[in-house]
C-alpha cells in the first residue's frame, strides 16, 4: 500500500518537472500568429483543421474529408481527420476536448445529435475556435456553432429531378414516381414540387400517372415497380428519388428488358432516374439500364467548410447570420440560422461517374 | 506483491511517462485534471459495480439506470424547482432502480446476470418512451458543475475520490463489507454463517443505485441535456475498471483502492490515446489489450504467491 501510493507521488513529481520544463519552450501557437499578423491570408501562418465525422465507419463522410483534405494546400493548413469508433450522442464529446487541447484552429463535424454537444461547442469557441457542422446541423441550437453547412437547399430538390426526368422522356409521355414511405417528410415536399412543377407550359405533354411506395425497403420496391410496369404498358419514366427505391427498381427494370437500349424496349424504352450515391448505381449505369441520376455532393460540403472556417479564422470574412460572405465561387448567403448550401445536385452519367467514389 | 493493485499502478506510471515524453498537449496538469470530468461518471459507476461484484453478482443496467435517472430529473425538476429537491429527486430515483433490482436478486432469487440484461433493456426504453428522440434540457441553475474547481480539482473529481473512499471504507473496514466478500466466496456458507445475504444484496444494490444517482446530476450538469440514447456501452467500461483493477469477475476478492487505480489508468490511457490522435479504432484495440493484460498478470502474480506460500508452509512443517 505504502509503495504503491509513494511511487504515484514519484510519478506525478516526474510529471511536474515535465510541464515546467516543456511548457517554455512551446511554439507560439498558429491561433496567435494570425490574428496579429498581415489581413492578407493564405500567405500567414498554417492553420490546423480537423473534421470529426459521425463515427470513423461511415462511408458517407469519406468524400467530405476528401473534400477538406484537397483544399489544404490552396487554404495554407494542415488537415487531420479524428471521429469517435461509434456515430452516439455524447462520443464526440470527447474527441473534440482533445482537439481543444491540441489548439486546432477550425472544427468541422457533423453531428451525431443536434442537443449534446452545446456546452463542449462553446468551450472550443471560447479558445477562438471556428466551429462548422457539415451534412447534420445542430438544429435548434444553432447558436453554438459559427455556421451550418448543408449538402444542398432541398427546396430545389424536386425541381431538379422533374426536369432530369423531363429531358429523358423528351418532355413527353407517362410517367410515375416510385417513393419511400407516405410519411418521409422530404419525399412529400419533393413530390409536392414535381407536381406543382409539371404546371408549367414546357412539361405540358407529360403526365403523372401513379405515385407508389416502396417503403425505402428493397422487396418492396422491386413489387411496386413490378406493378407499375404491368399496369401502365405507355410508361416512358419512372423517377425515384431514394437511393433504395431506385436500386430495386434498377433491378427490376434491368430484367424486363424495357429500358432503352434493352431487347424488349417499345416506343424509346422506360427512363428510369432519381436520387442514389453513385457507387450503388454504377453498374446499372455502365450497362445503360440508368442514363443518368442525381445527388449532392459531400466533397463540396469539405470543400466549402474548409473556405469558410479558415477564412474565418483569419478575419477575412465574418459569419454573421443572415448576411452575404464571399465564397470559393461568388458571394454566399447565409440564413438567418447561419446555414449555407454547399451546390446544387450533381448528376451522374456514363461520362463522369467514374470519377465518383461514394 | 501479494496485493493485485500494483499491476494497474505500474501500469499507470508507465503509461502517464510515454505520453508525458511522446506528447506537449499530455504535459499539462490543469488540462489532465480537468479532463476527468468526462470520466468520473464512469468512475462513480465502477465504484458501485466493484460492490455488487465482490458480492459474486453483476450489475448490467447501471448504464440505463444513469441514463434513465438523468432524464426523469431533467423532465421533472425543470427551471424553478430548488437544486436541493432536484439533487433529492435523482439520489433517490437513482436509489429507487437499484433497489429494484436487488429485490429481484435477493428475494426473487433470479440471477442478477439476467435481472440486469433486463432491466438494462428497461430503464433505457422507458427514457426513450417518455423523451423520444429529443431529449429534455436541464434546468439552468443545475448545469456547469464540471467547470467549477476547488484548488484546482475539478468537483466532479471530488466527488468520484469522496465516493470511493467512503465506500472504500464501508467495503474494507465495516460489517457490510465482510458480509460482502463472504457472500461473494461462498453464499450458502455466508448463509449459514449468519450473515444477512438478502439484505446486504439488496443494500449493494441499492448503493449503486445511489452512487449512479450522483452520476446522473453530474452528467445533466455538463451536458446540459437529457437523452435517452447518451453514453451506450457505459455498464461495460465501469466493468472493465472494476476487473482491471483486480477484483474477481467471480466474486469474493477485490478492493476498491485497484478500483481507482484501474480508473486512472484508462483516464490516462484514454486522454493519451485522445491527444496524440490515436484513431478510435486503435483506442479500443489498445483498452481491450490492456484489460486482457492487466487481469493475465494477477493470474499469474496470485499463482506465484499462492505457491511461494504453498513451499513457506511445506518448509514450516
Amino acid at each position: 500500500m505504502i509503495r504503491i501510493t509513494s511511487l504515484l507521488v514519484l510519478s506525478t513529481l516526474v510529471m511536474v518537472s515535465c510541464t515546467s520544463g516543456g511548457s517554455n519552450n512551446e511554439p507560439t501557437t498558429s491561433a496567435n500568429t494570425a490574428s496579429n499578423g498581415k489581413p492578407s491570408g493564405d500567405a500567414g501562418a498554417r492553420l490546423k483543421v480537423v473534421f470529426i465525422p459521425k463515427d470513423t465507419a461511415n462511408p458517407y463522410f469519406k468524400p467530405v474529408g476528401m473534400g477538406i483534405d484537397e483544399a489544404k494546400d490552396s487554404m495554407n493548413f494542415d488537415y487531420k481527420e479524428q471521429g469517435p469508433a461509434t456515430a452516439d450522442p455524447t462520443s464526440q464529446i470527447s474527441v473534440i476536448k482533445d482537439q481543444i487541447q491540441q489548439k486546432v484552429d477550425v472544427i468541422i463535424i457533423a453531428a451525431n445529435a443536434p442537443n449534446t454537444l452545446n456546452e463542449v461547442l462553446d468551450d472550443a469557441r471560447k479558445q477562438g475556435i471556428i466551429v462548422l457542422t457539415v451534412d447534420a446541423d445542430l438544429t435548434g441550437n444553432e447558436s453554438h456553432r459559427d455556421a451550418g453547412i448543408l449538402p444542398t437547399d432541398f427546396a430545389k430538390v424536386g425541381q431538379s429531378q422533374l426536369e432530369i426526368m423531363a429531358k429523358q422522356m423528351n418532355y413527353e409521355g407517362e410517367f410515375a414516381i416510385l417513393s419511400a414511405t407516405t410519411s418521409a417528410s422530404n419525399q412529400n415536399t419533393w413530390i409536392a414540387t414535381i407536381k406543382d412543377g409539371l404546371k408549367d407550359p414546357k412539361y405540358s405533354k407529360m403526365k403523372l400517372v401513379d405515385t407508389v411506395y416502396g417503403n425505402d425497403e428493397p422487396q418492396k420496391s422491386s413489387t411496386e415497380m413490378e406493378g407499375l410496369l404491368s399496369k401502365y404498358p405507355n410508361l416512358k419514366g419512372v423517377l425515384s428519388p431514394t437511393s433504395v427505391g431506385l436500386a430495386a427498381a434498377a433491378q427490376v427494370l434491368q430484367n424486363s428488358g424495357l429500358y432503352p437500349t434493352g431487347t424488349k424496349a417499345k416506343n424509346g424504352g422506360i427512363h428510369l432516374t432519381g436520387l442514389s450515391t453513385p457507387n450503388q448505381l454504377k453498374k446499372y449505369v455502365t450497362k445503360g439500364v440508368i442514363e443518368g441520376f442525381q445527388l449532392w455532393s459531400p466533397k463540396d460540403m469539405g470543400t466549402l467548410a474548409a473556405y469558410l472556417g479558415t477564412s474565418a479564422k483569419r478575419k477575412k470574412i465574418d459569419l454573421k447570420f443572415g448576411t452575404e460572405v464571399d465564397g470559393p465561387k461568388g458571394k454566399l448567403k447565409l440564413d438567418d440560422k447561419g446555414v449555407v448550401y454547399a451546390g446544387d445536385l450533381l448528376t451522374f452519367d456514363k461520362t463522369n461517374i467514374d470519377k465518383f467514389d461514394f | 506483491m501479494k496485493r493485485p493493485e500494483w499491476i494497474p499502478a505500474i501500469l499507470t506510471i508507465l503509461v502517464v511517462l510515454l505520453f508525458a515524453k511522446v506528447s506537449t498537449d499530455f504535459r499539462d496538469i490543469p488540462y489532465l485534471l480537468g479532463n476527468t470530468t468526462i470520466f468520473a461518471e464512469t468512475g462513480l459507476l465502477a465504484i458501485g459495480m466493484t460492490l455488487v461484484i465482490i458480492s459474486g453478482n453483476i450489475d448490467l443496467s447501471v448504464g440505463s439506470t444513469l441514463i434513465l435517472t438523468s432524464c426523469l430529473t431533467a423532465k421533472f425538476m425543470g427551471a424553478g424547482v430548488p437544486n436541493i429537491v432536484a439533487i433529492g429527486f435523482a439520489l433517490i430515483v437513482g436509489t429507487l432502480l437499484g433497489a429494484i433490482n436487488g429485490l429481484l436478486v435477493a428475494y426473487a432469487k433470479l440471477p442478477s446476470f439476467l435481472v440486469t440484461l433486463g432491466t438494462m433493456a428497461m430503464y433505457r426504453g422507458v427514457a426513450q418512451a417518455m423523451l423520444g428522440a429529443s431529449g429534455a434540457d436541464v434546468a439552468p441553475g443545475m448545469k456547469g458543475l464540471d467547470r467549477a474547481a476547488l484548488l484546482g480539482l475539478p468537483y466532479p473529481l471530488i466527488i468520484f475520490l469522496s465516493c470511493a473512499l467512503v465506500v472504500g471504507l464501508l467495503l474494507h473496514r465495516m460489517t457490510l463489507g465482510r458480509w460482502l466478500f463472504g457472500i461473494g466466496t461462498n453464499k450458502d456458507a455466508a448463509h449459514y454463517t449468519g450473515f444477512p445475504v438478502q439484505r446486504a444484496t439488496v443494500t449493494t444494490f441499492a448503493l449503486t443505485g445511489f452512487l449512479i444517482g450522483i452520476a446522473a446530476l453530474m452528467l445533466n450538469s455538463r451536458l446540459g441535456v437529457a437523452r435517452y440514447d447518451m453514453e451506450p456501452g457505459i455498464e461495460l467500461k465501469a466493468i472493465t475498471i472494476v476487473v482491471a483493477g483486480g477484483t474477481a469477475i467471480s466474486g469474493g476478492k477485490g478492493s476498491m483502492l485497484g478500483t481507482v487505480l484501474s480508473w486512472l489508468l484508462l483516464y490516462f490511457v484514454r486522454t493519451g490515446m485522445g491527444v496524440t490522435n490515436i484513431k478510435a479504432e486503435y483506442q479500443l484495440t489498445i483498452i481491450g489489450l490492456i484489460l486482457i493484460l492487466s487481469v493475465f498478470a494477477q493470474q499469474i502474480a496470485a499463482n506465484f504467491s499462492s505457491n511461494r506460500l504453498k513451499k513457506q508452509t511445506k518448509l514450516g512443517n
